[in-house]
């Protein structure tokens, strides 16, 4: 082609669009869930209540990059950015504030929000790789920011922070493990309500319009600068509340826990469990959590190969992740039905 | 002045790196249409190859041109196995799958070469070149095959009826298929080209960094990097795109109080992005206008 310009044909976008019906689970499907989330732990030992719990913590953050990519169809390797500030932001209001834990959660939500709306507004102009690119030199960033020398006093430096873990409130008799998963379970319910709400409202659809058309989005009159940078407000502020929820949870926050590895695990998550598909977020969590120990488990040398021969196998059987399984289940009901 | 003109010229000499990587990038970016995140590891695990075959006794020129070949042909394969069979899924379910390549790749050359660092042997000499202490022969090499690299893809893109193929397969993949252009293996023939030229550019930036399975990791991201500011769509681009990085990294680290070099990564991105800020098509790329 001569000419300076390169025309685009319609349906080239990155992301595929999933209408807002197929985002969730059905009710019945939802509540087996949630009862299982509810009993389950009574019943096994502290280590695998911890890691219910961080599944859950992960899980959340996989659904802010969902709502953020799957939503409005803006990509982003910055996750691990808003994760550290969440957990920051969390730990020094515990330690040097001594405030409670439990009230961290919403400022660390609301101190995310500003800090994502404020990125959204630079990466408004920029998408695609280049946007991945913006994202990605924020999460390179991070790390180094938490260690510069003026923030020391409150971030601790290279060594990070210490966080007290919090005892079950009300002389409730449970393990402080087991507490802090029905907290974070909580807070995961509440964000995931949220969430699904936020999708099937005005906001959500303008999100979905500008994902699957921004030029049409803005002729029917929704404003894409405004729903780019608050789909990046409420996807950080999620995240945050994840971080601050993993800062509790670890009992310690660090600059080098939250690097480019990290925004990577999430946006592998988010593949996995199927792009655009909330409950996938967890079985993407899952994924990101239990499959690098098993690689390490069959081979320690080879880890890295093993985890990367996993991660091709899941993506050949099921290139759209979980949500393709999901699909598949449930046309296999409905013929089941029938018969 | 002196001081100014030094870092510039030290920055021309690490941004040769970077041309050379972003060249590869950019090189696969037309193929494809996407990033691809193991190119890095790719390029680390053919410089492997080459030193083993020095290792076995043949000479430099010898492992160079079998290497290269090497690397050719693996491209194509890996294209064809791994990423064919996911031509119609996501394009994020492929960025996945250069995730995984990458950890394939990374963890096996670990365990066949183990993580000790290497000695890497140069074709051009290290000695100062042309009496000056911050440039060597090897790096003045450097920028020239990047150079001569770069000529040769002008012209193989411009005036060969193949390069003109993978043109206008990557450009208008329908209208070319309905021309008889085969562009299923223009895309393979895209990966191992690009194979090949980052083969060569982790052999030339290997005496550099030296030689060890993680060598690529920031290499890769000022590839990137260079190759987004120059405009992804340019080769020409991509290497003015290296040197500028390599000049505004140094010049960062010299100039601004308090950049250590933690810090010089963050604030070359940083410019980057308020570059891709004001052209958001990068320095020299295309401007892509969207049909509705």
């Amino acid at each position: 082609m001569s000419a300076a310009e390169e025309v685009v044909a319609e349906g080239h976008q990155a992301v595929e669009a999933v209408p807002k019906r197929a985002m969730t689970l059905g009710t019945g499907t939802s509540l087996v869930v949630l009862a299982a989330l509810l009993i389950v732990p009574l019943f096994v030992k502290n280590f695998i209540i911890f890691q219910m719990t961080m599944l859950l913590i992960y899980g959340l953050a996989v659904l802010a990059l969902n709502i953020l990519t799957g939503g409005s169809g803006q990509f982003s390797l910055g996750q691990s950015a808003f994760y550290a500030v969440g957990a920051y932001t969390s730990a020094v209001l515990m330690e040097h504030a001594n405030i409670n834990y439990a009230l961290t959660i919403p400022v660390s939500a609301v101190v995310c929000f500003g800090f994502g709306y404020l990125f959204g507004k630079p990466a408004l102009r920029l998408s695609g790789v280049y946007l991945a690119l913006a994202t990605f030199a924020l999460a390179t960033a991070m790390p180094q920011l938490l260690k510069l020398n003026f923030l020391e006093h409150w971030t601790g430096g290279v060594q990070g922070l210490v966080v007290t873990k919090p005892d079950a409130p009300f002389g409730l008799p449970m393990s402080q493990d087991m507490w802090l998963y029905y907290f974070t379970l909580i807070v995961t319910l509440a964000i995931y309500i949220f969430s699904v709400n936020l999708l099937r409202s005005r906001s959500g659809r303008a999100f979905m319009a500008i994902r699957d058309n921004e030029i049409a989005a803005s002729s029917m009159g929704v404003n894409v600068a405004l729903y780019k940078t608050l789909a990046f407000g409420v996807s950080a502020a999620i995240t945050g509340v994840a971080g601050s929820l993993g800062a509790i949870a670890v009992q310690f926050v660090a600059p080098d826990s939250y690097t480019i590895t990290l925004a990577i695990s999430l946006f592998l998550g988010m593949v996995v469990g199927g792009v655009g598909w909330l409950p996938g977020s967890f079985v993407g969590a899952a994924f990101i959590i239990f499959v690098p120990n098993m690689a390490e488990s069959i081979s320690k040398g080879l880890s890295g190969a093993v985890f990367g021969v996993l991660l091709f196998l899941v993506i050949y059987l099921v290139p759209h992740g979980a949500r393709q399984i999901a699909i598949m289940g449930q046309q296999l009901a409905g013929r089941l039905k029938k018969n | 002045m002196e001081l100014f003109t030094n870092q510039v010229l030290a920055g021309i000499a690490t941004g040769a790196i970077y041309a050379c990587m972003a060249l590869a990038v950019v090189m696969i970016y037309q193929a494809i249409d996407h990033l691809n995140f193991a190119q890095g590891e790719m390029a680390m695990f053919s410089t492997f190859i080459s030193w083993q075959l020095m290792q076995w006794g043949l000479s430099y020129w010898a492992a160079f041109v079998v290497t290269l070949a090497f690397s050719f042909v693996a491209g194509i394969a890996i294209e064809r196995i791994l990423f064919k069979p996911l031509a119609k899924a996501p394009v994020l379910t492929n960025v996945a799958g250069f995730i995984a390549l990458f950890a394939i790749i990374n963890s096996s050359a670990g365990l066949i070469w183990d993580f000790t660092i290497k000695q890497y042997p140069t074709p051009f000499g290290s000695a100062p070149f042309l009496g000056s202490q911050l440039i060597s022969t090897h790096q003045a090499g450097m920028i020239g095959v990047t150079v001569l690299l770069l000529l040769g893809l002008y012209f193989f893109f411009q005036y060969t009826r193949i390069g003109l193929a993978m043109r206008a397969a990557a450009s208008v993949p329908e209208s070319a298929r309905l021309v008889g252009i085969n562009t299923s293996w223009m895309i393979a023939l895209g990966w191992g080209m690009a194979t090949a030229i980052g083969s060569i550019a982790g052999m030339l930036i290997a005496p550099v960094v030296f030689l060890e399975p993680n060598m690529m990791g920031g290499v890769l991201i000022y590839g990137f990097a260079a190759a987004v500011l120059g405009g992804l769509t340019s080769p020409f681009g991509a290497v003015v795109g290296g040197f500028l990085v390599g000049i505004f990294e140094n010049l960062a680290g010299t100039y601004i109080p308090g950049v250590g070099n933690e810090l010089k990564l963050p604030i070359a991105l940083a410019l980057i992005i308020s570059v891709l800020v004001v052209k958001p098509a990068g320095l020299f790329g295309r401007h892509i206008v969207k049909r509705v």
